[in-house]
């Protein structure tokens, strides 16, 4: 564009030519006055308008992209972690009880179901304070410093109990006080933290760029409306360069906005199957573990305390509520992806025999018949017990977890891809755009010469 | 003094003859007129003197609780399971074992012919006159030192105890003085320990009522607390199962140790009075003592009752 030698053809004819003197201002407004500096100004606001929409889009898509990338591979299995790692240390407590009160009887299982827990917790800590990056919250620290304590608590009372003496016993009394009033209460802390991290990250992931949006629809109209005036004052129906510039603007506008839709298509279905029911389910399994732990400490305090009959009729109650309470049992079926349903259902059942034996179990306990309360409630190897049907139910739940956790990565996979492949479209559309109505300005121009 | 003496025996005998009848009444019960012979000596124990060593007179009559028992056929025993050697829970069997147990068992053979006819309960120190109240337990045999604040009833004494400290050994402590002064203490919750810190800190700066006094060697050995005031039995209970840790200073506060019932319970004490007595004679006192207690205590003779 050799913009600056073609006004002189009518510029001369308004005004006198003495030429070079006036400042770079004055000189851009009396440039502007005439119809080629018209022309020329109109070209850069449009041109600027392009370029702004697509730097705002492409920055608003960035931003997205990363909150997506982040619910993604970061606060969505983060938020799982931090409650698989409560369901674990909660799931060591009940067992080390149960390990207690099987005695010489604890088969190798329940040692080695304790020990898996254990190491399962460890690990995630470890992933988690990996994925929350160098510094690390410091509750994973302080977690898994109490970690490696309550482990040498447990194992200083199996190694006391070997020994035939009753110090074991308050030993692990100890490691469970441990357990259920320090360790666990941070690690539902930790989880309530990677929760809300997730709802933020979602919120930012599926937030609608109402700047570029905006912007775009500004910088059509604005297109739109000088062709039309160009249309008016030449009669000339098209200018391909705005025409062009027009279509790359609306390409990129028509990609934001299905780019938008969809995220937040994949989004909602990320939270409608993976982690609004994984949370419902998470809830009903650390309930559920509480009152099995309740259970289990009831029979190692052997009547010397209500407190665990107590806590377990108040968990159990929140389990039993009817279906559309969250956080009960019955519930899960109904907010569950299909696959998961059927699993759900043959969970409840187990739950259910595990109710029907525990009944059992305690009218035998209040009848004084403590040995036939604690083998209907733990036989080593005993297949009709309630802590067998809990175990049963607990394997269901886990794997319906598997699945829900499945349909959350499948719904969200290629999310942040999509996003940066939008921010990619967004930049390369509107340097097209803001080209293409250049070169149109330019044509224009080109017929004052 | 002797009005209100005589006002007292007259009460007690209206109301023993009332309890007594009725048990007559269920058809299990021993004659009425024998019953009242025993009750002046009562209230004489509960309201005059403070004699921990004096109880209902020893006799065999099936009364209203008695009845009772016989016919839930099976005896509810207040036990303990962190007191070694005393009622504690052998992990290696699960099962609850010791010298106090074997008083339990004594107690169920003589009521219901059979030594297992025995029903287990756990109580914690704190809850154990609640258990009796409510009826939880018939009797509480676990470790219990008997008092004068009229909560519970209690046998005769079947064990001479004290309150000993117990330090790590690496505290060099000689004197009671010296393993308590300065130092963070632990004892159980509303045992005579806690009452004894709350009378005298003996110098303590901080005192934690735990459950049991097990915790409390649990707490040494993890280093929250320097020393344990507990009942002499049970200290040499804590020191057999931690060879770390030592009895210090002198013994104080000397006691004894008895049954536990419901003052209501009159034909209950009376009757279990007896068993201590035939538990004595038969050499059954003696033996378990062998099994349960000579190892860490020594000779029986400072504990006999």
């Amino acid at each position: 564009m050799t913009a600056p030698a073609v006004p002189q053809a009518r510029a001369g004819a308004l005004a006198p030519p003495p030429a070079r003197e006036p400042g770079p201002v004055a000189r851009l407004r009396r440039s502007a006055a005439t119809p080629p500096g018209r022309l020329r100004a109109a070209g850069a606001v449009l041109a600027a308008l392009v370029l702004l929409f697509g730097a705002v889009a492409v920055w608003q898509s960035v931003h997205r992209s990363r909150a997506a990338g982040q619910v993604v591979s970061a606060s969505g299995p983060l938020s799982q972690d931090a409650a698989e790692i409560y369901l674990r240390l909660a799931d060591a407590d009940a067992t080390a009880a149960a390990g207690f009160l099987l005695a010489v009887d604890e088969p190798a299982t329940v040692r080695g179901h304790y020990q898996d827990d254990l190491s399962t917790a460890a690990e995630r800590l470890a992933e988690a304070a990996g994925r929350s990056g160098g510094t690390g919250d410091p509750k994973l620290t302080e977690l898994n410093q109490q970690l490696s304590r309550y482990a040498g608590l447990v194992e200083t009372a199996r190694a006391l109990d070997r020994q035939g003496l009753p110090l074991g016993g308050a030993y692990l009394r100890y490691a469970s006080e441990l357990m259920q009033g320090t360790v666990l209460p941070k690690a539902q802390s930790l989880a309530e933290d990677e929760s809300a991290r997730l709802d933020s990250d979602y919120r930012a992931a599926g937030a609608t760029p109402w700047a570029a949006l905006a912007l775009g629809v500004l910088a059509l109209a604005a297109l739109a409306r000088y062709q039309v005036l160009l249309f008016r004052r030449t009669n000339r129906v098209f200018n391909p360069g705005l025409l062009g510039g027009s279509l790359a603007v609306l390409a990129a506008l028509g990609w934001l906005l299905a780019g938008t839709m969809t995220a937040g298509d994949d989004l909602a279905r990320g939270r409608t199957y993976g982690t609004r029911p994984l949370r419902e389910l998470d809830q009903v399994r650390i309930a559920a573990l509480k009152a099995h732990t309740a259970e289990n400490l009831d029979l190692v305090a052997r009547g010397a305390s209500d407190k665990y009959t107590k806590q377990w009729a108040d968990l159990v109650a929140t389990l039993d509520q009817d279906p559309r309470t969250v956080g009960s049992v019955s519930g899960l079926q109904a907010g569950a992806p299909p696959d998961a349903a059927n699993l759900l259902t043959d969970a409840a059942s187990a739950y259910q025999q595990w109710q029907d034996r525990h009944k059992d179990a305690a009218a035998q306990n209040s009848a004084g018949n403590y040995e036939a309360a604690l083998q209907r409630t733990l036989t080593a190897g005993g297949p009709d017990t309630a802590d067998a049907a809990f175990q049963d139910a607990g394997r269901k739940w886990k794997d319906a977890a598997k699945v829900e956790q499945d349909a959350f990565a499948k719904a969200t996979a290629g999310l942040d891809g999509m996003l940066t492949g939008q921010a990619v479209a967004a930049g390369v559309l509107s340097v097209l755009g803001a080209a293409a109505a250049l070169r149109g300005i330019g044509r224009r121009l080109a017929e004052y010469r | 003094m002797r009005t209100a003496r005589s006002r007292l025996l007259v009460a007690a005998v209206v109301l023993a003859a009332g309890v007594f009848a009725t048990g007559s009444a269920d058809g299990a019960g021993g004659p009425a007129p024998q019953a009242a012979v025993l009750a002046p000596e009562a209230p004489a124990a509960a309201a005059d003197s403070c004699d921990p060593t004096v109880s209902l007179p020893p006799r065999k009559v099936v009364g209203t609780k008695i009845a009772k028992i016989i016919e839930r056929d099976t005896l509810l025993v207040g036990v303990d399971q962190n007191s070694y050697n005393w009622g504690f829970r052998n992990p290696k069997t699960g099962r609850i074992e010791g010298f106090d147990l074997d008083l339990a068992h004594a107690v169920a053979k003589s009521l219901l012919g059979n030594p297992d006819k025995i029903t287990l309960k756990t109580v914690t120190t704190a809850g154990r006159a609640d258990a009796l109240d409510k009826g939880d337990v018939d009797l509480i045999a676990r470790t219990m030192t008997i008092n004068c604040e009229h909560k519970i009833a209690f046998s005769a004494p079947y064990f001479r105890i004290a309150q000993r400290v117990v330090v790590p050994k690496s505290a060099h402590a000689k004197t009671l003085a010296e393993a308590l002064n300065g130092k963070r203490a632990c004892v159980a919750k509303t045992s005579a320990s806690e009452t004894e810190l709350k009378r005298d800190p003996h110098g303590t700066v901080s005192v934690r009522a735990m459950e049991n006094q097990l915790d409390c060697l649990v707490l040494m050995q993890l280093d929250e607390v320097d020393a344990t005031l507990t009942d002499s039995e049970l200290a040499a209970a804590q020191v057999a199962q931690d060879p770390r840790v030592e009895m210090v200073g002198e013994p104080i506060l000397p006691g004894w140790m008895g049954v536990g019932m419901d003052q209501k319970d009159t034909d209950l004490i009376a009757w279990v009075n007896q068993v201590l007595i035939d538990w004595r004679a038969s050499g059954g006192w003696q033996t378990s003592y062998d099994h349960w207690l000579r190892d860490t205590m020594g000779a029986p003779d400072p504990y006999l009752p």
